[in-house]
């Protein structure tokens, strides 16, 4: 006997309406990326070869910490999203695509709060 | 038993959309391949750029040996290759940025803003490694 309601079988059947949010921040990333990448670019290209004290004194100076973190945000944020997108659209085996999908998830994640970690030791040292 | 039979009969007869290799190459379909090519392989440019600023907290030593692997013949190929990724796949977002806006559907803008597109990409990259090559004193 079924005993829940018809509303609650239709319940989460349908769309989430969470499509146009992923949608929305892989644009809004996309478009605070392009003065970020242009800036980090055009700093770091300068330092090719550089030693630690130079890029640890860069890193630290005015707002470039801030701009760091900003930048290590919409990256990997934004990497995970379009990674994201390629394997829903290649990846049709349920096992294998949850697995991609739970370690991309994870390794933006990791890779971003490792960077950020780095961006606030060398500004602060120690 | 019967349903299964039926299942597998299905999938074999069930019409499959035509591969890439059908269609005739142009500027447009290439264009949108190499932006995900680009935008996968930036996702390994965010692996070495993690690797790259963690190295600096290590101290002097982990980060000149960062430094000499990116200073690598190899190195300086990937990060070549990941110049000109990062220039493109932000040219072409931008294009695709104008897209959502509803500019630039007409078949001659499209070749126009992909060739546009694939001029800044190259010119950009080659100014970013003269710019390298000259700060890092002839390579």
């Amino acid at each position: 006997m079924e005993m829940r309601s018809h509303l609650g079988r239709v319940r989460g059947l349908g769309s989430s309406n969470q499509g146009i949010q992923r949608w929305w921040v892989q644009r809004l990333t996309g478009v605070a990326l392009v003065p970020l990448c242009l800036w980090f670019v055009f700093s770091v290209v300068g330092m090719a070869g550089a030693d630690v004290e130079t890029v640890t004194a860069w890193v630290g100076r005015h707002y470039n910490p801030v701009l760091l973190i900003l930048f290590i945000v919409c990256m990997f944020h934004h990497g995970q999203l379009g990674l994201q997108e390629v394997i829903e659209d290649y990846v049709h085996a349920d096992g294998v695509k949850v697995v991609a999908l739970i370690l991309v998830k994870f390794g933006a994640v990791v890779l971003a709060a490792s960077s950020a970690f780095a961006v606030l030791r060398l500004t602060f040292g120690g | 038993m019967a349903d299964s039979k039926a299942n597998s009969k299905a999938k074999s007869t069930r019409p499959l959309s035509p591969h890439l290799q059908v269609y005739r190459p142009q500027i447009t379909s290439i264009m949108s391949i190499v932006h995900r090519f680009t935008g996968i392989a930036l996702a390994g440019g965010g692996v070495l750029f993690c690797y790259w600023i963690t190295s600096a907290t290590y101290g002097a030593e982990a980060f000149s040996s960062a430094q000499a692997v990116l200073g690598s013949w190899l190195g300086q190929l990937v990060l070549s290759g990941m110049t000109f990724s990062l220039f493109y796949h932000l040219g072409n977002g931008v294009r695709h940025l104008a897209w959502d806006v509803g500019w630039g559907y007409e078949l001659d803008k499209l070749r126009t803003s992909g060739w546009l597109t694939v001029i800044f990409a190259v010119a950009m990259t080659v100014l970013t490694l003269v710019i390298a090559y000259s700060a890092a004193g002839g390579g």
